[in-house]
């Protein structure tokens, strides 16, 4: 009996290994697992055997169907797999052709810049200050040591509503209404983005209308120094860590000394070249230490309080980082020039 | 400023500095230096010639055939320059030379006859004509008797000299003269300074007093005038050297009496005017305001207008000059001018701002004076004058100068301590490096313990208190020794507010929904200033703000809205063919509420978009959608739903706007903003097609907007859904139907959605259909079948009575 088992298995494997449908392996298991198979028949003649026998070939038997079964379970998977693959074959597509098109919009370029100089700044501990377009020759000017009369105000064109109404020529109103507001009571780190406005007609590198961002910080003991080591993060986090920078002296009304900083020119890396106009240096922004009577103005007793401020042109850092060349693409939104910068 | 550096050479030593070098240090250490310029490009083998004889040339008319003695040789040359002759000294190329604008002198036969080099003019030489005097500019140039035969003419005519441009702002007016400038760059490069010679040797037997008198009526606006007399002057070109510095500085020279003054003029910094005393009208200078319906006729030929804000310069009579902006052409200096009345004065800058705002005059003078001159060079500067006159004119200057003198001529002081420099520079300087720096700038100081004493010198106008001398330390002292540091000591967290974080958040939204962020113009045409209104801007109250000068007519008012100029930006690049086009921006718009401003008026910061074209384009599988009214809706919903607001849509009617495609946008029952596709008509005038647009005035979403929501626990037992869909009149809103609906059902409805809309075959003439989807829920429990039918029955009858509807079977 052992032999006619062996035998059926034998058999029982290589015609399922033939097999070559799935109907055929239906057919084989009940050829030989089904009531009628040929194990089935084998095993009825167990009664025949002795005790001792037929616990041995019990499990015999038992391995054998578990073979089988096993086999009938392998073949079908492999058939199912196979036809399958045939008709994934058949779905091909043509993986070269364009995807659904999603629309990319983004932020423009100058607030990118905001943005990023703002983020600077806060991560220092500034906050951020914002004022009115519309300004008091007051705040804009007399304010900022900018009395009526004064030579200096030449320096800017303003656009006059009334005597006494203007479009803010710069930010620094928002730094006087700040001052004010504080009342000498507490120190200052603060920066203003925003627009202004100036006489000025459009061309390639003036625009009636551009945005400033400038710094105010007052507090005890503020030195030059802290503007310079300030400014110098600025300059090699906006331009890059192998800048360097370089103070001049200047004037602007608000704060004395007044300086001009100048950037190692990247393009020829301070060698000199046609960008900066052979000089290895490029001007980016004006600051100075806040002029006491423009603290004394806001209450602030300069025998105690002193500050730095410091302000540039948005545009400016824009066109000299991205290699802008003309500051009216800023303000015509042509969609080809917006588009470049979507992720700046 | 124009700065000539061989002019410069005469008070500070500049041996061991290029004029690239010397324009770097200053402006690293005062005043920016914008370019250096050379004269004239170098040339070689040109030099000074003696025209020893001058014939007419055998075979042609305008052509001159001349002997000219150039030292070692003698060469023939024929000239053509109408005024060669002989006797003169000219400047003549060599044979090999090349001239500046390229050309190469070569030995040539010109009408058969030999010439071996060429006669220069000043062009030739490479001088800017702008420089050039009139009296030389046709033809060649002739020397001065006293020039030698041989010299090099470059050094002869200062054409090697440079030129330092100086942007010289309204703080430093000191360095509007040679002299100003000539300190600083003595301090800078730590020289001794050689200031000019100032004697005058005055004729005893001529008295000033006996010729003028002088008096004052406006002594605030003029605290000194001083009045020198010059007698038998000789009007004739001013010194070769003279003229040299003028070309470089900028100035064309004219005669010896002009030039002079303009020669002072530039040395200190102090106008001059020299009077013909012939001419002048009378024997007294009375300075005073001017009058109503007064006029005068200045040195242009230009018939001034006078008022009470003129101060005037008088004979007595009339004006002769306006005081320091121009003189009159009644008493110019001219050829025949043999005695001079020399004016130097001080001017109050304010009246001199005042009448050169009025007139538009500025020129040399009027600019220094307002800007302010130095108290104490006034006067020295009259006798520098003289003293050149006696020189260079063979005046004779009468002795003694008659002057009516109420000028503050003080020096301020200012006290100092090198630890305060110290703690305002965050720097440890010894106390001897502060007092060289001053040193350095001649200025005089004494000690006091701890405390330097500083005497200010008037020729530093800008230096008043303690910061201005600090200044002065460190810019000398040199920025670059300066330590980097950040503040130190106060702390707080930075940061955004809000307001400014929903800025950002708006933006973030409308980028990523597919818009592209635009920057225009606040300022916009009147017309367009004041359309587009969102609702909360009423009729009336809201003025726009107009400039009082514009500079043109297209950016005159502020805007009422963002989208004209939006609309203007579809416009640039429709015509640059790109069609599809969706764009938002966030900015100010400014409403006045009077009509006559006389204060700041409201700034609202709106949020606008503006879309036109496709906005889905996927042409292979032929998907293609235009913008339609429910694209931009969906992205206004979608803004709100991302700031967690709920608005409502009301459809409404605006000028400029389509009349059947617009709604108006609610926030908690108050119109914000609008939504909708802008007129045809208008689109037109834009000269763009299908446009749909929305604006939204930010402030009232400010307002309401909750920074941090707060949390809601997610449902755990399971919502049932509903759909019913009601035949409805065509002109009954569905979404006032959906509110409706939401509002009975509440609170088990959470959510109602409409998921069909159907008009036209098999629906009754005049009706519609729509489908809303009902979700039921209860966060604590599971709902019950008979509660939900209740609900439903309830929403169906609510509905039908108030919409006279049915439910579609
Ligand atoms: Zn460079």
């Amino acid at each position: 009996m052992k032999e006619e088992l062996q035998a059926i298995e034998q058999e029982a494997l290589a015609a399922i290994e033939k097999a070559e449908n799935s109907q055929a392996v239906q057919e084989m298991k009940v050829k030989y697992l089904g009531k009628k198979g040929s194990l089935t028949t084998v095993l009825r003649g167990m009664g025949k055997l002795s005790k001792e026998e037929r616990p041995v070939i019990g499990e015999l038997a038992n391995n054998v169907r578990e073979s089988i079964t096993e086999a009938l379970e392998a073949k079908t998977e492999k058939l199912e797999r196979e036809a399958l693959n045939e008709q994934l074959e058949t779905e091909t597509i043509d993986v070269t052709l364009p995807g659904n098109p999603v629309h990319v919009g983004g932020r423009h370029l100058l607030t990118s810049i905001m943005e990023e100089i703002e983020d600077l700044f806060i991560g220092m501990g500034y906050e951020v200050k914002e004022g009115p377009e519309v300004e008091t020759d007051y705040y804009n000017f007399e304010k900022l040591n900018l009395p009526k009369n004064h030579p200096a105000r030449d320096m800017q064109d303003t656009f006059f509503i009334t005597n006494e109404l203007l479009l803010r020529t710069q930010t620094s109103p928002v730094q006087a209404r700040t001052m004010e507001a504080y009342q000498g009571k507490r120190p200052i780190k603060m920066i203003c983005p925003g627009k202004v406005y100036r006489r000025d007609t459009d061309d390639a590198t003036h625009s009636h209308q551009f945005r400033q961002i400038e710094g105010l910080v007052v507090d005890k003991n503020i030195t030059l120094s802290d503007l310079k080591g300030t400014l110098d993060v600025f300059a090699k986090k906006m331009f890059g860590k192998d800048r360097e920078i370089r103070l001049r002296p200047s004037f602007f009304p608000f704060t004395e000394p007044s300086v001009e900083m100048d950037v190692s020119c990247k393009v020829c890396n301070g060698k000199g070249c046609s960008v900066c106009k052979h000089t290895g240096w490029i001007e980016i922004l004006g600051g100075g230490m806040v002029h006491p009577r423009v603290l004394e103005m806001s209450g602030y007793d300069s025998t105690v309080y002193s500050g730095f401020a410091f302000g540039m042109g948005q545009e400016r850092i824009a066109m000299l980082k991205y290699g802008v060349n003309d500051i009216r693409h800023f303000y015509t939104n042509d969609v080809r020039f917006l588009s470049q910068y979507h992720q700046a | 400023m124009l700065v000539s550096y061989n002019w410069l050479r005469n008070y500070v030593n500049l041996d061991h500095v290029t004029p690239e070098e010397l324009a770097e240090k200053i402006t690293r250490s005062g005043i920016e230096v914008e370019g250096v310029e050379y004269l004239a490009p170098a040339v070689e083998n040109i030099v000074v010639g003696y025209v020893k004889s001058c014939e007419k040339h055998p075979d042609a008319d305008k052509l001159n055939l001349c002997q000219v003695d150039v030292g070692e040789e003698s060469l023939q040359i024929v000239c053509g320059a109408p005024n060669v002759g002989e006797g003169q000294k000219v400047a003549v190329a060599k044979p090999g030379t090349k001239l500046p604008n390229g050309m190469k002198i070569k030995k040539v036969k010109l009408r058969g006859v030999e010439s071996n080099g060429m006669i220069c003019s000043l062009q030739e030489l490479g001088l800017d004509e702008k420089y050039i005097p009139t009296d030389v500019a046709e033809g060649i140039f002739v020397f001065p008797e006293d020039a030698e035969v041989g010299t090099p003419v470059q050094e002869l005519l200062n054409l090697d000299d440079a030129v330092l441009d100086l942007d010289v702002l309204a703080n430093r007016p000191d360095a509007l003269s040679m002299l100003g400038v000539a300190y600083d760059v003595a301090a800078v490069l730590d020289q001794p300074i050689h200031l000019p010679d100032e004697n005058l040797n005055a004729d005893e037997s001529i008295q000033a007093e006996d010729y003028i008198d002088v008096k004052i009526d406006s002594i605030e606006n003029n605290p000194y005038y001083g009045a020198f007399v010059i007698r038998d002057v000789e009007i004739k070109p001013a010194p070769l050297w003279m003229r040299n510095y003028l070309m470089a500085s900028g100035i064309r020279p004219i005669n010896n009496v002009v030039d002079i003054t303009n020669f002072v003029l530039l040395e200190y910094g102090q106008p001059l005017h020299a009077f013909d005393y012939d001419r002048f009208g009378s024997k007294e200078v009375v300075i005073r305001q001017g009058k109503e319906n007064e006029t005068m006729i200045t040195l242009d030929d230009q018939e001034r207008q006078l008022n009470e804000k003129n101060l005037v310069i008088t004979n007595g009579k009339e004006p002769v000059a306006l005081a320091g902006v121009m003189g009159g052409a009644d008493s110019e200096v001219t050829d025949e001018t043999t005695n001079i009345l020399l004016e130097a004065a001080y001017f109050d800058a304010a009246s001199v701002r005042h009448t050169v705002k009025q007139t538009g005059l500025r020129s040399e003078s009027s600019t220094r004076f307002e800007k302010g001159v130095d108290p104490n060079r006034v006067k020295r500067a009259g006798i520098r004058a003289c003293s050149l006159l006696q020189k260079y004119a063979g005046g004779k200057v009468a002795a003694g100068v008659v002057e009516v003198d109420e000028l503050d001529k003080s020096e301020k002081s200012v006290t100092i301590t090198t630890s305060k420099v110290n703690q305002r520079l965050g720097m440890e300087l010894d106390e001897k490096d502060v007092t060289s720096v001053l040193a350095r700038l001649q200025f005089e100081f004494s000690k006091n313990g701890e405390e330097i004493v500083v005497q200010v010198p008037t020729r530093r106008l800008d230096i008043s208190i303690f910061e201005d001398i600090l200044e002065e330390v460190i810019r000398i002292y040199g920025y670059d020794h300066l330590p980097y540091t950040i503040p130190q000591g106060w702390v707080q967290a930075g940061g955004l507010t809000d307001v400014q974080l929903l800025q950002r958040e708006i933006k973030n939204y409308l980028s990523s929904a597919g818009l592209m962020e635009t920057l225009t113009y606040s300022l916009t045409n009147k017309q367009d200033a004041s359309r587009f209104l969102t609702p909360d801007m009423e009729e009336g109250t809201a003025n726009t703000v107009g400039l009082a000068m514009p500079m043109s007519e297209e950016h005159s008012h502020l805007r009422l809205s963002l989208i004209p100029e939006m609309l203007r930006v579809l416009q640039h690049n429709v015509a640059r063919t790109q069609t599809d086009l969706a764009y938002y921006e966030i900015g100010k718009v400014f409403i006045s509420e009077e009509e006559q401003i006389t204060k700041q008026p409201i700034e609202n910061l709106h949020v606008a978009g503006a879309l036109t074209g496709l906005w889905h384009n996927h042409p292979w599988q032929q998907e293609k959608k235009p913008v339609d009214f429910y694209v931009a809706k969906g992205i206004v919903e979608g803004l709100f739903a991302h700031l967690e607001l709920d608005v409502t849509f009301v459809q409404t009617k605006m000028e400029d706007m389509h009349p059947g495609r617009c709604a108006e946008i609610r926030l908690n029952g108050k119109g914000i903003g609008y939504v909708g596709q802008i007129h045809p008509l208008v689109a037109k005038d834009f000269d763009v097609k299908e446009t749909y647009v929305f604006e939204i005035n930010l402030e009232s979403v400010f307002s309401v907007h909750q920074a941090t929501p707060s949390f809601t626990d997610i449902p755990r037992y399971p919502s049932v859904t509903r759909d019913i869909a009601f035949i409805l009149d065509n002109d009954v809103p569905a979404g006032e139907v959906q509110a409706v609906i939401k509002e009975t059902g509440a609170p088990l409805v959470k959510e109602v959605s409409i998921f069909d809309v159907y008009q036209g075959e098999h629906m009754e003439e005049g009706k519609k259909s729509v489908a809303y989807r009902l979700l039921y829920q209860d966060p604590s429990r599971t709902l019950k079948d008979d509660e939900v039918e209740t609900s439903y029955q309830a929403v169906v009858e609510k509905v039908n009575n108030q919409f006279g509807s049915y439910v579609r079977s």
